[in-house]
């Protein structure tokens, strides 16, 4: 057994019930160290090519990986997988809270879904005793509700991740609860899961983690703690979390407004962290092991409702269910986060979805008629409420918005499609592109979608000037390599971006773990280049080619210019997203079809890759030479 | 010299359960821990540490002399004298003397560590 590592995986059929249990291969955990590594290579050998997203064919991938559980900076992380109904390639999403430790400890580094089960079921894991049980009397619930059950079912000790309604109801954006508020909320797992009628897992671990060297581990953590203890964004962190970038975005010019019209919000001073802590925070919520405490856990009173209990918002469901859907008390904005959360739907595509569905109703592309009766206006409760009703039971217009991006431009016609802010189906993060061009090019060119995690490029952008367009493409796949390199280990990355602990670190942790002394941070970022290449062949082979004819944002954001606030007057042309995909294409050795070359896939091991694009007619043809020390590629010397 | 808590500081980490396992079992496995971090969610939605403040309640009850005051005022368990009645467990006033693998029971000899990892103020050493 590989030390660090739980030693065990787990295959389940849920078509048939069956449960296989089988030793982690030491070999696949070295070369593909786990969450998002795990999941990109189970899916890309195993899901026929031309399988449902949401059928039997499909896999669930569950993964925590190798430092979750572990005394390091937040081994906390829990990644859920499969091929995403968002974009009909890899999908993955990381959770963090206390889920994926529990695994861990219970000995799991993968847990492999595959059929359909006859009638709703969870999985119960306790250590060693691994069973599908009936979940008839969950399904339906909420998850925070689910999850409350459960723990009142099997004990307060149970780890539980679950699917609310939008899940089971196949909301292509369904995400995956755990921990009262906390998400595996990109790609649509939740739907995946959902599909699979599994409503959740119940986890309960007691064993001991093996570690290489602890005395090194303990030692090397204990002295991060207290260097970071007094960086200077420790403290604002932990008071604020991210609900503090509302304020900091919106001067910032990079805000989403009323579905990315503009990018400042006038009103953004009720929804910034400011106005979180002073009325809605009950307590600091941190993730395990984790010292930064970002979750804050608020009580929220409307006026005329309930008081309700959520996580959050944080940023980006400050933005996106914030002033991107016009609301402009954080109250609201938590009331709508508790309302999606509930549902189980990503507040990120959600939001976004929701602003979507505001700006046709703006434009009378929608008609109260089709809302059966309701509006859909800019910072409305009721409207968003009776909205996300509709999208859940999949009523109507509710659907079209159900079914994703694509479907519901096409339902509602009338060139709604230039209104839909996302990239191969996957809504925008919390950042419009326009005020930091390199950030619209990490939308355009992430395996996920429009999705921030991958390359985050804001403060970059601004270092190197607002409205440049070249030379920022070798910037973005430094980025891509390095941030989801955290996803891989599966910790946060947040220690890395705001308090400065170095990637290597992070290394030097994983080889006391496992006692992989040869492990380099060089080899970790190949592993995150071979899953970039790994997972673009994977897009290809499942959508066809070129690769540059999904590459494009709607055009909202070459063909309109900002026209409000810090960034008034950005605007951004397809001349300047073609520059940028060129270099982008040549710094990653693709073709300029966006494709893979044969060069650099082989040069990654990927020769089944080659093979499959090859019958396909879809590898690329290299731009460029590649550079001779493969190294080069991965520290860009304008960074 | 206790372990002063402050529940409203406390942000359900679980660090402390971590290092405690660490430092007095060489090993990463926070259920066995001793102490506990009490979850109150969904409502009303705040963490409560649970240490042992080295009341005594536990030497009281047990028949066998096994658990004792030492010259610091921290009470410790002699595994040999233990008679692994069980009664120390239900004696405990905050759920901390803990069950070992072969019933002797278990505690917090106040050595410090979760107050060193503790960075939000919640675990803190006070005299």
């Amino acid at each position: 057994m590989v030390k660090g590592f739980g030693g065990s995986t787990l295959r389940i059929d849920l078509s048939t019930g069956t449960v296989a249990r089988a030793p982690l291969d030491p070999a696949f955990a070295r070369a593909w160290l786990g969450g998002r590594g795990f999941v990109a290579k189970v899916i890309y050998d195993e899901v026929p090519r031309g399988a449902d997203p949401l059928g039997p064919e499909n896999r669930l991938v569950v993964t925590p990986g190798v430092l979750s559980g572990h005394f390091a900076p937040s081994g906390s992380k829990c990644c859920f997988g499969a091929v995403s109904p968002l974009s009909n390639g890899h999908g993955d999403s990381t959770v963090g809270g206390h889920f994926g430790p529990e695994l861990k400890f219970a000995g799991y580094d993968l847990i492999v879904f595959t059929g359909i089960a006859p009638s709703p079921v969870y999985l119960f894991i306790d250590d060693d005793r691994v069973e599908l049980r009936d979940a008839s009397r969950y399904w339906g619930q909420g998850t925070m509700d689910a999850e409350k059950m459960f723990k009142e079912d099997l004990g307060e000790d149970f780890e539980i991740a679950c699917i609310g309604p939008a899940g089971e109801n196949l909301v292509t954006f369904a995400c995956i609860g755990h921990d009262y508020g906390r998400q595996a909320g990109r790609c649509g797992i939740g739907a995946v899961m959902g599909s699979k009628r599994l409503k959740a897992i119940a986890v309960r671990g007691t064993r001991a983690l093996a570690v290489h060297d602890l005395p090194a581990l303990k030692k090397s953590t204990m002295e991060i703690i207290k260097r970071t203890a007094q960086h200077p964004n420790m403290a604002p962190w932990q008071k604020y979390g991210t609900a503090m970038f509302v304020g900091w975005s919106n001067e910032h010019g990079v805000y989403p407004t009323h579905n990315f019209q503009t990018t400042y919000f006038e009103r953004f001073a009720g929804i910034d962290g400011q106005p979180l802590v002073d009325r809605l925070l009950v307590s600091n919520k941190a993730c395990f092991g984790c010292w930064m405490n970002c979750g804050k856990y608020s009580k929220v009173l409307l006026p005329g409702r309930e008081a309700v209990y959520v996580e959050g918002p944080e940023y980006e469901t400050g933005s996106l269910c914030g002033g991107n859907c016009g609301f402009d008390q954080i109250e609201q904005v938590a009331y709508v986060n508790w309302l999606c959360d509930r549902a189980g739907i990503d507040t990120m595509t959600g939001g976004g979805m929701a602003s979507f569905a505001m700006e046709c109703y703006e434009k009378g592309l929608i008609s109260r008629e089709q809302l059966e009766g309701h509006e859909m206006r800019w910072g409305s409760i009721e409207d968003f409420e009776h909205w996300v009703d509709m999208l859940v039971h999949r009523r109507g217009i509710g659907d079209a918005f159900a079914r994703g991006y694509a479907a519901a431009a096409a339902a509602i016609g009338g060139g709604a499609e230039r209104l839909t802010c996302q990239v191969k189906g996957q809504g925008m993060s919390g950042y419009d592109g326009r005020g930091a061009p390199a950030m619209l090019l990490s939308y355009m060119t992430a395996d996920i979608g429009a999705h921030h995690n991958r390359a985050w490029t804001i403060t970059m952008d601004e270092d190197l000037g607002k409205n440049v367009i070249r030379g920022k493409a070798k910037v973005v796949v430094y980025l891509q390599h390095i941030r989801p390199f955290f996803d891989t280990v599966s910790c946060c990355r947040l220690f890395w971006g705001e308090v400065d602990v170095t990637a290597e670190e992070h290394i030097d942790a994983l080889r006391m773990m496992t006692g992989w002394d040869d492990y380099t941070l060089d080899e970790a970022m190949r592993l995150s280049d071979r899953l970039w290449n790994l997972n673009r062949a994977h897009f290809l082979e499942r959508n066809g080619g070129p690769g540059r004819r999904f590459d494009y944002p709607n055009a909202r954001f070459y063909e309109e210019a900002v026209p409000s606030g810090p960034s008034e007057g950005a605007r951004l042309t397809m001349d300047d997203l073609d520059v940028m995909l060129d270099e982008y294409y040549v710094a990653r050795g693709w073709g300029k079809d966006g494709n893979p070359s044969r060069e650099v896939l082989l040069d990654l091991g990927l020769d089944a890759c080659v093979a499959n694009l090859e019958r396909a007619g879809l590898l690329g043809g290299l731009m460029e030479p590649l550079p001779p020390v493969r190294g080069e590629r991965y520290k860009p010397k304008a960074f | 010299m206790r372990i002063q808590v402050a529940p409203d500081a406390c942000t359900g980490c679980r660090l402390c359960r971590q290092i405690c396992t660490i430092e007095k079992f060489g090993e990463t496995n926070p259920r066995r821990a001793r102490l506990t971090i009490e979850a109150q969610f969904p409502v009303p939605g705040k963490y409560v540490p649970h240490v042992c403040d080295q009341c005594g309640d536990c030497a009281e009850v047990c028949p066998s002399g096994a658990i004792s005051r030492r010259a610091d005022g921290v009470y410790v368990v002699d595994g040999e004298l233990c008679s692994t009645c069980g009664v120390c467990f239900d004696a405990c006033p905050h759920g901390v003397l803990m069950k070992g693998e072969d019933d002797v029971p278990y505690k917090c000899d106040f050595c410090w560590a979760c107050t060193e990892v503790c960075n939000t103020g919640a675990l803190v050493r006070a005299e």
